[in-house]
């Protein structure tokens, strides 16, 4: 590809984070100076994270590439160089072109301010020149449907008119090349709806949008190439359909059980879940359980102190992340007393009426007043094909995930009248 | 063909020069921060604005009442009043400046972890509003001045220099604090003990003059701000000149205390969005 086409080179970017270990970190100025004093040869013991590293590929102008990857594989890492909002430890990048990023929506929002107020302090934030927002105006306001309360301080906004003002900003952005990181999960549908047009519009008017969404469905019918990243590595560049593919099945594999080698989680790690299995009603380790079926979830943990009301959840998601039921312990009222060391949770399941196919876990452990351990994308399980209406047929995936008890028959009209 | 690219990113290490032109490129967001500061500053407030002019004419009356009635501290010359609330406009200028400057980080945290821009843009335009507050407060000396009928004469076109030099003092100061309290946050409960202290501690209540002889340069010395406090009073109430050494002395130190500020600051900056 001639130069001429490129909006972004990437090339052998690394970021490390240096972790420094608790019994040295120093968080006061105090310490910091006492242990110099004591100490002035010693090095603080220090271990490097490389969040990303030898990550190399280019973007074409015009191109909407898709970002993918699981928590901690570097998504955001990479974004935040790009935007310039932290420094990368190694490689170079060519920005052709003025880069906006919308990491968040409506960043430096303020909420005293009027509407009006805010679109101008907003957009300044994002990079544009009053000139060019004033020119905007217009536009920003129509598109977001909230020219009545505009001289409204932004707080007496609902949730949505808010989101709607402050996604409005961003997408009138004029940067050649516009960052967008999960925005797209914001608003009612036919707002979304009206977001995904504006970035096609973007991308047709020869701009480069590049796209971060755990979203498969939006990232497919959106992007025009995507980007796959493992821990900090690219693990593929190319076409969407291959790199959504390689996502979910690398994805599945590797979430097999173990999960002590996890750094992708969050929570303040009191406790953690060390594996996650599934049982059938008779004991029997599974991957696979047929739609109905009594089943059993297990947790181990290995907790570092004894724990007192703690409550366990597991989430049941598409592969795409959408959300089909959350199984937590408080929906029961039910919190465990937990002693110090290893153990195991078990989640019996009456059944689930799913169709046939790949179903994703994500494991929560909470205290009070913490969340201790939070892994998304557990494990994966299949729900296994089963003949449930006695006809050899299901709905396909386009028809919904939920397998409804039901029948049909023909009735009388008057017994609907009467 | 061959297209230069607009921006080349790269590790950057050591020190950095002071990048004038990109923040030149975001002056319409240094206007808007400080746009964003005077307007929420007094909303929902009864009295407003009232109390850009309120606020320095009591605590000048306060200071008076304790150095010049109860000390009997009085300055030869000039009402002890207008004395005072002179001195107490450059000591607002200089203590707001290092306040806002010093919390400028911490306090846009949001701001720092998800969007870029110059990091300078945050202290700078704190400046901004804060001049504006002095500006009012200064058209108030100065219509009072004139209804007194004291004139300072031609030391009056210095007046802007003092007010620049008491901001580099200040800016410096603050920028070193501001890049201290992402990694420490223990300047946060340093500053309010130590801004009550200089204010004592500068010629702001009371006159150079009644400090004994012997002592007098060592104090102008030891507090750079003295010198610029007593210059301000000359360029407005007609008042004598602090010593020229001493003026040199108090500038040489502030243009370096920014310097110094403004280069710790972005050396430190890069660092910024990680610490935070």
């Amino acid at each position: 590809m001639s130069s001429s086409d490129l909006a972004v080179s990437i090339r052998g970017v690394g970021k490390a984070y240096t972790i420094r270990h608790d019994h040295i970190a120093s968080t006061t100025l105090a310490e910091a100076i006492v242990r110099r004093v004591r100490n002035p040869f010693a090095r603080a013991a220090r271990e490097e994270f490389w969040a990303l590293r030898g990550v190399s590929f280019d973007i074409r102008r015009g191109e909407v590439l898709g970002l993918i990857g699981g928590n901690g594989a570097g998504k955001s890492t990479l974004l935040k160089i790009l935007s310039r909002i932290t420094e990368m430890t190694e490689g170079e990048v060519d920005l052709y072109g003025r880069v906006g990023s919308l990491l968040e929506v409506g960043t430096g929002f303020n909420q005293e301010l009027t509407g009006r107020e805010n679109v101008f302090l907003n957009g300044a934030i994002l990079g544009m020149r009053r000139a060019e927002i004033r020119q905007q105006f217009d536009a920003i306001v129509a598109f977001s449907g909230v020219d009545r309360f505009l001289d409204t301080p932004v707080k007496h906004y609902s949730s949505g008119m808010y989101v709607r003002l402050a996604f409005a900003v961003a997408a009138h952005l004029r940067s050649e090349i516009l960052i967008v990181d999960e925005v797209l999960a914001v608003g009612d549908q036919d707002f979304q709806r009206k977001c995904l047009g504006k970035m096609r519009d973007v991308a047709d008017g020869g701009r480069t949008v590049i796209l971060v969404s755990h979203n498969m469905t939006a990232i497919s019918s959106l992007c025009s190439s995507a980007v796959v990243l493992r821990s900090g590595r690219l693990a593929y560049a190319g076409d969407v359909g291959g790199a959504v593919k390689q996502y979910l099945t690398r994805e599945a594999t590797e979430m097999v059980g173990d999960l002590g080698s996890r750094r992708d989680r969050s929570g303040s790690g009191e406790v953690r879940a060390v594996s996650l299995a599934v049982r059938t009603a008779g004991g029997d380790l599974t991957r696979a359980v047929a739609p109905g079926e009594p089943f059993e979830i297990v947790v181990s943990y290995h907790a570092r102190a004894a724990l007192k009301d703690v409550a366990i959840s597991i989430d049941i998601d598409l592969p795409d992340g959408t959300r089909l039921a959350t199984l937590h312990s408080d929906f029961h009222g039910e919190r465990f007393q937990m002693a110090a060391g290893s153990g195991a949770f078990s989640c019996a399941i009456a059944g689930l009426p799913l169709r046939p196919d790949t179903y994703v876990l994500n494991i929560a452990l909470g205290g009070p007043h913490a969340l201790y351990d939070f892994v998304e994308r557990a494990m994966s399980f299949e729900m296994a094909p089963a003949d449930v209406y006695g006809t050899g047929r299901l709905p396909q995936r386009n028809q919904g995930p939920l397998l409804a008890d039901y029948r049909w028959r023909l009735t009388e009209p008057a017994t609907i009248l009467s | 063909m061959a297209v230069e690219p607009l921006r080349t990113l790269r590790p950057t290490t050591g020190w950095v020069a002071l990048d004038l032109r990109e923040l030149a490129q975001f002056q319409d967001l240094l206007v808007e921060f400080a746009r964003r500061d005077v307007k929420l500053r007094y909303r929902q407030t009864l009295l407003g604005v009232a109390w850009v002019l309120l606020q320095p004419l009591v605590a000048a009356g306060v200071l008076t009442f304790a150095f010049g009635v109860v000390a009997g501290l009085k300055p030869q010359g000039t009402s002890s009043f207008l004395f005072t609330y002179a001195g107490l406009l450059v000591w607002n200028v200089f203590s707001s400046t290092l306040n806002k400057a010093s919390m400028s980080m911490v306090g846009n945290t949001y701001l720092v972890s998800k969007v870029y821009f110059p990091r300078l843009i945050l202290p700078l335009s704190g400046t901004l509003a804060i001049l504006l507050d002095f500006g009012i407060s200064l058209t108030v000396l100065l219509v009072g001045l004139a209804g007194l009928g004291i004139w300072p004469g031609w030391p009056l076109l210095l007046l802007p220099i003092w007010i620049l030099l008491v901001l580099c003092l200040a800016l410096g100061a603050g920028l070193i604090a501001a890049a201290l309290t992402v990694q420490y946050r223990d300047i946060q409960h340093i500053l309010p003990i130590l801004i009550p202290f200089l204010l004592y501690a500068s010629p702001v209540a009371y006159e150079v003059a009644h400090i004994p002889a012997r002592f007098q340069s060592a104090f102008y010395l030891i507090n750079p701000l003295a010198a610029l406090v007593e210059g301000f009073r000359w360029s407005t109430l007609a008042r004598p000149m602090p010593p020229l050494p001493m003026v040199a002395w108090s500038a040489t130190f502030a243009v370096i205390v920014f310097l110094c500020g403004a280069a710790v600051f972005r050396r430190t900056e890069r660092k910024f969005a990680d610490v935070i």
